[in-house]
């Protein structure tokens, strides 16, 4: 079944990325690239059936580091979103000349 | 590694797996932030589901706690403290120019996969003749990933608590009032 995981990770990405490139919410936004991260962790798992467990290893590193950005990120959003009454990312525009 | 799954594993495994296809697509294609949420937990689920059906027993536990039971509450709980369910806040999908590019680049990636997908795999992702995998029965799952993160990568686990430590002192940093002390 490592060949079906394979495919459904590549599928779970690439439906992360179109979501990435089509909402503007930036919360659904970061939503979506933990959609993009779950489906890497997939193949880590599916991986590690063949290579031992050194996959499941990289997993736990991964969700370490997810739940790291999503707290950082969270409260950027927070901050944003006090400085600009919106988290809708067309009205966040403060770089653009 | 089991040689031959057996038809009941095959049917559960395409399943979750549809399901798990299922939930995203509804995931990205929900206009509100909460039920978007809520098909992500439902994304997570059918994962935890799969990785317990690859013998990954503990990540799918770790699955459910961490991803299902404590990000997705902190991303809800931040749609919910900014106050984000108001109609006119719905409906922030893209235009048109964005959906192309964005089915765009879906195609693309989709292409890669099928190409991918019809070449044979590299002589160095053969499986190994002797997996690791089933090496250790006696440890358990738990034990086998303990094994390896506290002695092969263990100063990447020792980073990995300062990493955390720097994530919460700067979301603390960040998300605090000016002029609060």
């Amino acid at each position: 079944m490592i060949p079906e995981a394979l495919a459904l990770s590549a599928v779970l990405f690439t439906i992360g990325t179109v979501g990435v490139l089509t909402r503007r919410n930036a919360i659904v936004i970061f939503m979506c690239v933990e959609l993009m991260l779950n489906a890497v962790n997939l193949s880590f798992v599916a991986l590690s059936r063949l290579y031992g467990v050194t996959g499941q290893v990289f997993v736990v590193f991964v969700m370490t580091v997810a739940a790291a950005e999503a707290a950082v990120g969270l409260a950027i959003i927070i901050a944003i979103f006090r400085h600009g009454q919106s988290v809708n990312l067309k009205n966040i525009n403060l770089l653009k000349g | 590694m089991p040689t031959s799954p057996g038809l009941f594993y095959q049917v559960q495994f395409y399943i979750f797996g549809l399901l798990a296809i299922a939930s995203a697509l509804a995931f990205v294609t929900r206009k509100s932030p909460v039920s978007a949420a809520l098909w992500l937990v439902s994304v997570m689920f059918n994962l935890a589901a799969l990785y317990v059906m690859m013998d990954a027993q503990f990540v799918g536990i770790i699955q459910v706690l961490v991803y299902a039971g404590a990000i997705m509450v902190v991303f809800l709980f931040v749609v919910m403290l900014l106050n984000l369910g108001h109609p006119d806040e719905l409906s922030d999908i893209r235009g048109k120019w964005g959906r192309l590019a964005a089915g765009g680049v879906g195609i693309v990636l989709l292409a890669q996969i099928m190409v991918l997908a019809r070449t044979r795999f590299l002589p160095s992702l053969q499986p190994p003749v002797n997996p690791v995998f089933g090496g250790a029965p006696d440890r358990g799952a738990v034990g086998m990933i303990a094994q390896s993160l506290f002695t092969e990568h263990l100063l990447a686990f020792e980073l990995t608590s300062i990493l955390l430590l720097a994530a919460i002192v700067g979301a603390v940093a960040i998300g605090r009032r000016k002029g609060a002390t």
